[in-house]
């Protein structure tokens, strides 16, 4: 029964990062940046959700609507201004700015939101843990929807991609941004188009995640950042499906270390296997390989 | 990613390095720089003209320079992106503590137990250099990026659990949980997440201005040298650096394990400047600080990073008058500096204001732009 | 090397841009110190005010600006105190900066600093400088050690830890005791360590010992399976109380409900926005201060404090309050003007807290006095909470 328990925590952990993954997946195929301000986009989600519910009064479901109109605008205008001027300069300098925009996202929810944690209300108030097997088995909505919702996200923005024109040309200017311009592709447009997605998963993210854990600080965004980062590299990063799965194991790998070997190492476990993996599948487990030119 | 980047900075450093002239040039200014700055620093501490708060950061910032310069090695130089530089300060820092801790009934002269520790530190780092080294460098760019990330994380998870204590007979004894055997309390010297605690401080800014001397003796030379140039030819193009014959694998471990050898000697530089120190310095953060220091100064341009480093250790302190807003108005600072740094057409007005004042290098300027738009 | 030339003008700038603001900042601190004469004693304090552990700063910052303002309205004529803190985001090397800073600025005895690794940092420092600390909240035993000008008014963590084991042992002999700390932090291992050897020191075992780190909210379901598994009845928190919180709703999601017993850093839980205080019932905490005594001094700060900042003070606050009004009696009892050095002052200030005869009074305690190591001799009040309350037990 321990082993099931943990199996769903795992499941559901893992699905959250698989959703923060996808941000950093999907942005990191189309511009080849790291966006480490990612993370920070999640607190900002969480922050926006609990206003909204808690001063403005709205149902739990609305205020995760408005986090992610909030989100992706904000996704939008961190693109405009911190990375788009930097665009083609190497992206060595598009990270630390991305770092800078991190800083900035961390300090301005300093001084907006204050120090003090908040307790965020979960959007599954009330709603019954289901206890299975004689109350040995439990499962909570929250991991529940978190599993549905990551498989959902991952259908529709699989479709997305494959079938609908701004999706292709998303995939063509990933592909290469030269010849998409030349084929009359708004690179530009595609680009935010990216952000705007990852922004607006990092909402739902943000809102999930808080959900099941629910401490809401301005640092609240950083580890959860780093963890789904760590879980795209491991899936390969640039590859959606590869976030999802990577997402899922890095989750189900540090529930388990936890529950059968140590809580004090289990982060070390994570990153162990981490490089593990990259040893044996040097582009993450479903990377693409990518051939040298001479 | 790299690649893509290291593209655009291409043969600067290796022509550099070729150029005699070119490499004297670094040289000297990066020298230069050092001992200007040393000079004027004891100076205004001598007269009193610098305060405390600044006289305090002499030894954090000649170590943050250090760290600089030895990053630079492996971003630069050897062009492969590192978010570990932490883990090997780490390294270096708690070796540093157990080694002068152990030594300080046998050895009364401080300045010999910290060239030991620093010595011991250097070795550590290098062996955890190697360690790391052997089997990621047949990664590339943002994959070797993120294990060295990794790596810097699971130090610091294993320095959590990691206990030191000496015995009543002054031997070294550890464990990975609370209790080590036979040791109480008040003879640890690292107690896990704690960190090590009662250090005596044997840091100085001479000491440490001289390790930073000795950092650069090492990167400039190594730059310079027959290895150094095979490390910047695999670096511009790794394939045509094989087919030469160059063993890509031994010239980028090589880097790797110089550059991770000496932030562990600045990291026992560092550990030596406090009373204590906790893992959780050596978090993803300060790796990432100092990448930034690198990258602000120009990759690859030695002397340019020795400058950020110095700049963004003060400049946090500088912007305290802005009370609440200072980590915000920090972070401004970063994002406007990279864009003005980075951003091709605030660039090209800077160098077309410098060809205004400077119009005898307008030829060469002009020549040199253009290579950069193309 | 035009690359390089212009790479140097953005240096060369930013370069001038820096100095520039040092010497702004110079420039003010200088004028700072020469106002020795205005009859002023200078505090200064240090401690987070951004990063993760800013709540605590920021606490303190305001239970000390509210004691300093209390003091200079009641005493107009009499000596006056000026309070400043500086940020070091809970980190030991910016600690030392902004110590440094304060000294600059003509401090003459410093209330902090706020978080144990720091201020074990900054303790070194103001050994050599001969500074007078009192640290409201640095509850790590290396904070004093060796430190002659050092006190705590906080209790020192190992103290905790044996005072919450022994109490444990006495109250709940019959229940099966677990932990969850975190490995990260020197506050919360601190504790661990001395509760686990003064538990364990006479035969009784802990049945389950689990750790996290630092991340406030992560998933804590293996660990609360495990003690679940284990039987355990009564979790020992040594933790703050954000990941508390966490625990308390997850172990709730799972339905779990065993006793909690917490430390000083439990107390802010009941003013958690947000959080359900429900979940909170039946913890028990140890702890010198609660906002809801119905001491009239405390109810007074209380008031004083929501007016002035908009919420409800924890712990820290208090600390920082009983702090500053320490400092001002010990003060008055050396004798010194307002114009001696911090050097001269340190030395008087070290004879009247381990003189035996001084005794403070605040909010924290009755009546709190100091031994030569600098700790503080107070009685730890274990409560309960009750109805979103805490009562004494």
């Amino acid at each position: 029964m321990n082993f099931l328990n943990s199996l769903i925590s795992g499941l559901s952990l893992g699905s959250v990062y698989a959703i923060i993954a996808l941000g950093y997946t999907m942005v990191y195929g189309i511009s080849k940046m790291l966006n480490f301000a990612h993370g920070d986009v999640i607190m900002v989600g969480g922050y926006v959700s609990f206003i909204m519910t808690m001063y403005v009064g709205m149902n739990g479901w609305l205020a995760l609507l408005v986090a992610m109109v909030v989100c992706t605008l904000l996704g939008i205008i961190i693109e405009r201004l911190a990375y788009r001027p930097l665009r083609g300069t190497g992206s060595l300098a598009v990270l630390i700015t991305a770092i800078g925009v991190s800083y900035f996202l961390q300090n301005a929810a300093l001084l907006i939101w204050g120090a003090n944690p908040r307790v965020f209300t979960s959007l599954f108030d009330g709603v019954g843990t289901i206890h299975a097997a004689g109350g040995q088995l439990t499962i909570t909505p929250e991991s529940l929807f978190t599993i549905l919702a990551n498989i959902v996200i991952m259908i529709v923005l699989t479709l997305f991609v494959n079938r609908t024109k701004a999706g292709k040309a998303m995939r063509a200017v990933s592909e290469d941004n030269g010849a998409a311009q030349l084929m009359g592709i708004n690179v530009n447009q595609s680009i935010s188009l990216t952000f705007a997605i990852g922004s607006g998963l990092a909402a739902v993210a943000g809102v999930l995640m808080c959900s099941a854990y629910p401490v809401l600080m301005p640092t609240t965004g950083a580890m959860p950042g780093i963890k789904a980062f760590t879980a795209a590299v491991f899936g390969g990063i640039g590859s959606i499906p590869g976030a999802m799965i990577g997402g899922l194991i890095l989750g189900i790998i540090e529930i388990f270390s936890r529950a059968y070997i140590s809580t004090e190492l289990s982060d070390a476990i994570v990153f162990a296997c981490l490089i593990i993996v990259l040893l044996v599948k040097p582009t993450g487990l479903l990377g693409k390989k990518v051939s040298e030119k001479v | 990613m790299a690649d893509r980047l290291f593209k655009s900075i291409n043969a600067r450093g290796l022509r550099g390095a070729v150029k005699g002239s070119e490499y004297k040039k670094e040289a000297l200014i990066s020298y230069g720089i050092l001992v200007i700055g040393y000079i004027l620093l004891q100076l205004g501490a001598m007269t009193g003209l610098i305060g405390h708060n600044l006289q305090g950061q002499f030894v954090p910032i000649c170590v943050y320079i250090s760290l600089a310069i030895s990053l630079n090695l492996v971003v630069g130089i050897s062009g492969e992106l590192s978010l570990g530089h932490a883990g090997f300060m780490a390294v270096g820092a708690f070796t540093g503590i157990v080694i002068t801790r152990v030594l300080e009934n046998s050895i009364e002269f401080g300045p010999l137990r910290l060239i030991i520790a620093i010595l011991a530190a250097a070795v550590m780092a290098a062996i955890a250099g190697f360690i790391i080294g052997i089997p990621i460098l047949g990664l590339r760019g943002d994959y070797l990026a993120i294990v060295t990330l990794a790596f810097g994380e699971i130090v610091r998870n294993i320095m959590n659990v990691l206990y030191f204590g000496l015995d009543n007979n002054g031997h070294l004894k550890f464990a990975f949980n609370h209790t080590i055997e036979g040791i109480d309390t008040s003879q640890r010297v690292i107690t896990g997440a704690i960190g090590a605690t009662g250090v005596t401080k044997l840091a100085t800014f001479t000491g440490a201005a001289i390790l930073t001397a000795f950092t650069l003796f090492v990167v400039l030379n190594l730059k310079n040298s027959k290895q150094g140039r095979a490390i910047m030819a695999i670096r511009d193009n790794r394939i045509a650096g094989e087919s030469i014959g160059l063993d890509v694998k031994k010239y980028k471990l090589m880097a790797f394990v110089v550059s991770a050898s000496l932030a562990g000697m600045a990291g026992c530089m560092f550990g030596q400047n406090y009373s204590t120190l906790a893992p959780v310095k050596f978090n993803f953060n300060t790796s990432v600080l100092i990448l930034v220091f690198v990258v602000l100064g120009g990759i690859g341009n030695i002397w340019g990073g020795m400058i950020a480093a110095a700049l963004l250790t003060v400049l946090p302190e500088a912007l305290r008058q802005f009370a609440d807003y200072r980590m915000l108005t920090y972070a401004v600072v970063l994002i406007l500096v990279m864009i003005g740094t980075y951003n091709p057409a605030i660039r090209a007005r800077i160098t077309a204001f410098v060809n205004k004042i400077k119009p005898k290098k307008k030829d060469k300027g002009k020549e040199k732009t253009g290579k950069e738009a193309a | 090397m035009k690359k390089n030339w212009t790479k140097f003008l953005v240096v060369a700038l930013s370069v001038m841009m820096v100095f520039a603001m040092t010497a702004c900042g110079g420039g003010s601190g200088d004028s700072g110190s020469s106002e020795g004469g205005d009859n002023a004693l200078h505090l200064g304090g240090v401690g987070p005010l951004t990063g993760p552990a800013a709540l605590y700063g920021n606490a303190v910052n305001n239970g000390a600006q509210l004691a300093v303002d209390e003091i200079n309205a009641a005493n107009p004529d009499g000596v006056q105190l000026v309070w400043d803190m500086q940020d070091d985001e809970h980190d030991a090397e910016k600690s030392v900066n902004a110590y440094n800073k304060l000294v600059d600025d003509g401090m003459q005895v410093l209330v902090g600093t706020v978080t144990t690794a720091p201020c074990t940092a900054v303790a070194a420092e103001a050994f050599e400088d001969r500074m007078f600390v009192l640290t409201p909240s640095a509850s790590g035993p290396a904070v004093t050690e060796g430190n002659d000008n050092v006190f705590q008014l906080c209790f020192s963590d190992p103290n905790q830890g044996i005072a919450s084991a022994d109490y444990i042992k006495a109250n709940y002999a019959d229940k099966t005791v677990g932990v969850i700390y975190n490995n990260a932090d020197n506050y919360s291992t601190g504790i661990y360590d001395k509760f686990k050897s003064e538990y364990e020191a006479d035969g009784k075992k802990l049945a389950a010992v689990e750790a996290f780190s630092d991340d406030a909210n992560a998933d804590f379901t293996a660990q609360l399976n495990s003690m679940k598994n284990a039987g355990v009845d009564l979790i020992f928190l040594p933790i703050y109380y954000t990941p508390a919180s966490n625990i308390m709703t997850q172990a709730n999601k799972m339905g779990y409900a065993p006793t909690y017993f917490g430390v000083d850093g439990m107390d802010g839980i009941l003013d958690l926005e947000g959080f359900d205080t429900s979940l909170a019932e039946g913890v028990l905490l140890l702890t010198p201060f609660t906002p809801y005594s119905d001491d009239a001094k405390v109810q007074d700060f209380v008031k004083a404090y929501e007016d002035k900042f908009g919420e409800t003070p924890i712990q820290f606050a208090a600390d920082a309050y009983d702090c500053v009004y320490a400092v001002y009696d010990a003060f008055g009892k050396t004798g010194l003007g307002t114009d001696a050095s911090s050097a001269d002052i340190c030395e008087a200030m070290i004879k009247v807290f381990t003189g035996g005869d001084f005794t403070a009074s605040g909010l924290t305690a009755e009546t709190m006095k100091w031994n030569a190591e600098g700790e503080v001799d107070k009685t730890p009040k274990v409560c309960v909470i009750q109805d979103g309350k805490y009562v004494e037990q």
